[in-house]
């Protein structure tokens, strides 16, 4: 019988990222219905600070040493693997996010247990433990029975109340000591993002460009709406990465979280990437000629239609009412 | 310098997903395939690289729909041979395909200090988790994701990479050879090849076929059940002609007073 389930903190640049309060709550639920303690683990350099944020956890692990400001993926799961097995862990849950990423596989491969991506819920019924996981850009579910009583399990950002994971206390802490492990530090420097011409995270409007926008001259549309309802244009991953806008214009799990009073999404699949970014907008009008594009999914209002169609009459209409 | 570059073909979800009678897999009759974006990124960079560096830039899938055509793809844009594994492949997962990357390597003694093994970072339907750092494991070689820039140092033989954070925050990473990288994006954008090309390289190339034994893959999970995404949230969807529409935005934005 496994004697905790954990989460593995995540924080950067010092700060405990929210993440992690979304992985405490579930983690306690999933804890309570198993009936075990909840366990946070938390590793890096100059790490204490992070130790009063970790209240929803019945105790801490810490593992703080000089080295380990930003080692090596594996040298992490390393060290994982060591406190999953002395604490006889079932369940580890980490960020899916950029800051995590690769640790979940690593560590799995190590111990010999399932790791599971993109889950988006978990559910405990008469012992047994399902994992919802978001696949194929967040347009199919899948759920899989846990058959083995250990996994590791990479949480999706934004799947669970972070509310549920805060407390005020600070939790019995042990100190774990870094295993005898030989490793050089390849780590060099954190290069911040250059300041674009526009701040996306302070403008109200954001006319947000997508892959079905098709080719770069079509992005004058998005600065036709822009002309009359003010703001900026961003927009989602593959229109960056093509470099029709510059990195400053992005939005997503890599780029920028925006909140703007207006999200206008021309031609964005909604990849839960990108999602991540712009969720929590005031008012979501989406364009999309699929369906059943994930947009419509976090969209407030949808528009399944050519943008090339409905972009310039909307601009020539709001020209003329103003 | 051996760039070694794992490709993998993955439903094109612009297309509508149907799922098989099963319950478990998608339904291949509706199913079109293609590379993965990140995958293709994964080419671009190699090529790059070969072009400043020398060497030989080598793509490996496993057999699926359509994997033909982005084989020779990757040749015409660059690429020195296509490998393609053939055997008993549906629906195996990361851990999976990583054990027959890292037997392939292994059998053709492909690891020295002159390779960099290349894949995507990520794909959509990673659902035991990306690839690259199973391999890596298997390999017992350092690893890193999320990478957006790559150099090579000559004078050391080892590599300056750049990994994305978030918030555009990226980390310098100096990195040893040989060693696995997940590419995010290229340092430009994936050329394009005008199809006559494509063709033309059908003519002269050829794709190299490795079958493998069925049995002897770990299998660690078992889906239950797929489902289409909940449509709780659903937005309320706006019809009729794009002048209606469009009267029916603005009323919606002076109601919530942008406008």
């Amino acid at each position: 019988m496994a004697k905790c389930i954990m989460v593995l903190v995540e924080h950067f640049q010092g700060t405990v990222v929210d993440i992690t309060y979304e992985m405490l709550g579930a983690g306690r639920k999933i804890a309570e219905s198993l009936d075990v303690p909840l366990t946070a683990v938390v590793f890096g350099k100059d790490v204490n600070k992070c130790l009063s944020a970790l209240g929803a956890a019945d105790s801490v692990v810490l593992i703080e040493d000089e080295r380990l400001e930003m080692p090596g993926i594996r040298i992490i799961a390393e060290i994982l693997k060591s406190v999953f097995e002395q604490k006889e862990a079932s369940i580890m849950l980490m960020g899916g996010t950029n800051i995590t990423a690769g640790i979940g596989p690593s560590l799995a491969c190590k111990l010999k247990v399932p790791f599971l991506n993109f889950c988006k819920n978990i559910s405990v019924e008469g012992g047994t433990v399902t994992v919802t996981s978001q696949l194929f850009g967040g347009k199919i579910l899948s759920n899989v029975n846990l058959t083995n009583d250990k996994c590791i399990i990479s949480v999706y950002p934004g799947s669970f109340q972070n509310e549920a994971g805060k407390a005020a206390k600070i939790p019995p802490v042990e100190e774990f000591a870094v295993p005898a492990i030989e490793f050089e530090p390849t780590f060099k420097r954190y290069i911040e993002p250059e300041a674009g011409d526009v701040d996306i995270t302070k403008e109200s409007v954001l006319i947000s460009v997508g892959r079905g926008i098709e080719n770069s001259d079509n992005i004058s549309l998005a600065d036709d709406l822009v002309s009359v309802l003010g703001g900026a244009v961003a927009a989602s991953r593959p229109v960056i990465d093509q470099g029709w806008l510059p990195l400053s214009r992005q939005v997503g799990k890599s780029g920028m979280i925006v909140k703007p009073k207006l999200y206008f999404a021309l031609g964005i699949s909604g990849a839960p990437e990108h999602v991540e970014g712009m969720k929590d907008s005031e008012l979501i009008v989406a364009v999309n000629k699929d369906a059943a594009a994930p947009i419509f999914n976090v969209a407030h209002y949808g528009i399944c239609a050519d943008l090339q169609d409905i972009v310039p009459v909307l601009v020539e209409n709001l020209k003329n009412k103003n | 310098m051996n760039f070694i570059v794992f490709l993998k073909m993955v439903p094109d979800v612009i297309e509508e997903l149907k799922i098989a009678g099963d319950g478990k897999s998608l339904d291949s009759d509706w199913l079109r395939m293609k590379l993965n974006e990140c995958d293709e990124h994964a080419v671009e960079e190699a090529i790059i690289l070969k072009e400043k560096t020398g060497g030989k830039v080598t793509v490996i899938a496993l057999d699926a729909m359509e994997l033909d055509d982005a084989l020779f793809s990757a040749l015409a844009k660059g690429a020195d041979k296509a490998v393609k594994i053939t055997g008993n492949l549906q629906n195996i997962h990361s851990p999976a395909v990583a054990e027959i990357y890292a037997k392939y390597l292994k059998d053709n003694c492909l690891i020295d200090n002159k390779t960099l093994i290349l894949s995507g970072s990520q794909a959509i339907d990673d659902i035991e988790g990306e690839m690259i750092y199973f391999l890596a494991e298997l390999l017992n070689l350092p690893v890193y994701g999320v990478v957006t820039s790559v150099s090579y140092n000559s004078d050391k033989n080892d590599l300056t990479i750049m990994k994305e954070f978030s918030g555009g925050i990226r980390g310098e990473f100096e990195v040893e050879i040989p060693s696995v990288l997940g590419i995010q994006a290229a340092e430009n954008p994936p050329r394009y090849i005008p199809i006559a090309k494509i063709r033309a390289i059908m003519k002269t190339s050829t794709i190299e076929e490795i079958e493998i034994p069925e049995d002897g893959l770990t299998e660690k999970i078992a889906i239950d059940k797929l489902f289409e995404s909940e449509v709780s949230g659903r937005a309320e969807m706006l019809e009729g002609s794009p002048e209606e529409i469009s009267a029916k935005l603005i009323e919606i934005f002076t109601v919530k007073g942008i406008i």
